[in-house]
């Protein structure tokens, strides 16, 4: 929501397309300046923040936007890549985090893209972050007030699996008929005992609107609830946006004698020592052998107990 | 004796295209009563049934209906959400095709729960046992409450669409043609039941069939439509052993003979 700052930033926002055609061929390094301030154009950006608005005045509920093509795969990210390149100014840092780590793959590029073509600051640290693009995770560290969370999200529809018409589904929105998200919870507890929903974990925002939030792990959901920070999700394929503003409920849904709990380990952290983080398990050789880590890289990183790292184990 | 009716539709006329659906028809429907449309097909008993069950908005006509609260409340007038509550609590819809009207994605036990889930019920020790008790009641054996329709026979799956329905008690069954596709013993052990719970319940019931038999052996009132209009109606038993009209006639001696 910043599309001055990035021309007082003396990063040329559009001019005529013959004007960008020519500066493309430029082989000096500066070929991102060929493209305008975070690759959408203004019109694109300012039809997204639009949409964005209106997610954030109805919380949970899915606003439809013109989702553009972007120079990568669909469930690559589009949808979140599009939503922080709509709301991104030059004074923003940026954190991009995939599966709670700064250093995979989809992390690396996401970011490099990003940075690319604003030139913003960025940062591994969750406390110095304005904006945090996130694939599967909620960092461990506690948000701020201030800070914005984009999510990338493959399917905004929490009842798509049991309802497949979006006709039906945007009624049932419309009239709160959430009979068949329990229908989902009680297949559920009849063939395993328990709510088995391990991640994407469906959710009530504001006791209003039913929202999948994203394939986070269920011991993410609590997270969201009454958070300070601004959380914006997008989704690419399906172009949808929508928003779970600052100091908003969350709840996840549950039956009254299978209540909602978050997942636990009976191990620690094996770098960090951490007992209360999300743990990865991650195989370390043939034989068997396995270790648990903290699956935020940032978060490991930071604690301050944090133990020796044996040879092998290395993860920076 | 409540003299009202629970149900009351006047002059009920659709069209499609040029053709009619149903032309004119109105009917009412007591407490306790077991009324039956019978016609051939393409006669306009299933859009009669629609749209009573407010599915289908008619061309003309109005549909009355009195709630448990004792109000009047016009099908067709209802906010869509009030439409869809009556359609799910108060009243019963089962299809002539159990895919129709059961879910086949979540097991059976998942198909019964769903109408009170969708009230607002969250304890699910409550919902299985309440599920478990209607498998029983509609005779299907306990152990196969976790199988997924798609593995019951056609006999199980129309008890498991009646079972799905009388969950949340309605007061009102719409039963479009329970017995199509049935072979004739499991058709007998279906209406044994179907009479077995109307009689237990004291259930109100709109039976759509083409067969005289099952018509017959439910219901007390009968109403013959031909070409989208009722051409005769009265007492079953009066209808049938004394018609007046040829087509009912032809009807009765073309196929009587339980």
């Amino acid at each position: 929501m910043n599309e001055d700052k990035g021309r007082a930033a003396g990063l040329e926002p559009g001019g005529s397309i013959s004007e960008i055609l020519g500066r493309r061929g430029r082989e000096d390094g500066e070929g991102a300046k060929a493209y305008n301030f975070a690759y959408l154009d203004e019109d694109t950006k300012r039809e997204i923040r639009r949409a964005l608005l209106k997610a954030v005045a109805i919380p949970g509920y899915q606003v439809p936007f013109a989702g553009r093509e972007m120079p990568m795969p669909y469930g690559w990210g589009t949808g979140g890549i599009q939503v922080t390149s709509s709301i991104i100014g030059p004074g923003d840092v940026l954190k991009v985090i995939d599966q709670g780590s700064d250093d995979t793959t989809n992390a690396v590029s996401i970011r490099a893209f990003h940075q690319a073509l604003t030139g913003v600051a960025t940062t591994t640290v969750t406390g110095r972050a304005s904006i945090i693009q996130t694939r599967h995770r909620i960092p461990e560290t506690p948000l701020k007030e201030g800070q914005i969370m984009v999510y990338q999200v493959p399917l905004p529809e929490p009842m798509r699996p049991l309802e497949p018409s979006e006709l039906e589904t945007r009624t049932l929105h419309a009239l709160m008929e959430y009979g068949t998200m329990y229908l989902r919870l009680y297949e559920d507890v009849a063939k395993h005992g328990e709510i088995a929903i391990s991640y994407d974990y469906p959710a009530m925002v504001a006791g209003r609107y039913a929202m999948s939030p994203s394939p986070i792990p269920r011991f993410d959901n609590p997270k969201l609830d009454r958070s300070p920070a601004l959380h914006l999700f997008g989704a690419g394929r399906e172009r949808r946006v929508y928003a779970v503003p600052p100091h908003t409920s969350v709840r996840s849904l549950d039956f009254s004698d299978h209540p909602f709990a978050v997942q636990s380990w009976d191990q620690a952290c094996a770098i960090c020592g951490a007992t209360d983080s999300y743990l990865d398990e991650i195989v370390v050789d043939d034989q068997g052998g396995r270790m648990f880590v903290c699956s935020d890289s940032d978060h490991c990183r930071q604690r301050p107990g944090r133990g020796p790292v044996e040879a092998g184990q290395g993860k920076t | 004796m409540n003299g009202r009716p629970l149900l009351a539709a006047s002059r009920i006329t659709h069209l499609y295209g040029p053709t009619a659906g149903c032309l004119d028809v109105s009917l009412e429907v007591f407490p306790g009563e077991i009324l039956a449309l019978v016609g051939e097909s393409g006669s306009g008993k299933t859009t009669v049934l629609k749209a009573i069950s407010g599915q289908l908005r008619p061309s003309a006509g109005q549909v009355i209906y009195r709630d448990g609260q004792g109000r009047d409340l016009d099908i067709h007038g209802l906010p869509e959400g009030h439409r869809r509550l009556l359609l799910r609590t108060e009243l019963g819809f089962v299809h002539q095709n159990p895919s129709d009207g059961l879910n086949m994605a979540v097991s059976a036990g998942a198909n019964i729960a769903d109408r009170l889930l969708s009230g607002g019920d969250r304890c699910y020790g409550r919902v299985r046992s309440k599920a478990l008790g209607w498998l029983a009641r509609v005779e299907i054996a306990q152990d196969r409450l976790d199988d997924r329709p798609g593995h019951y026979s056609g006999g199980m799956l129309q008890r498991l669409q009646i079972a799905r329905n009388l969950v949340t008690a309605p007061r009102l069954v719409l039963l479009d043609e329970p017995t199509g596709g049935l072979d004739v013993s499991v058709q007998a052990r279906l209406l044994d039941l179907i009479r077995g719970l109307a009689v237990s319940l004291n259930l109100a019931a709109i039976l759509v069939t083409h067969d005289l038999a099952v018509a017959r052996l439910l219901s007390q009132r009968l109403m013959v439509m031909k070409g989208g209009r009722v051409i005769e109606s009265g007492l079953t038993d009066q209808v049938l052993d004394d018609p007046h009209e040829p087509y009912t006639q032809l009807l009765v001696s073309s196929t009587l003979d339980a």
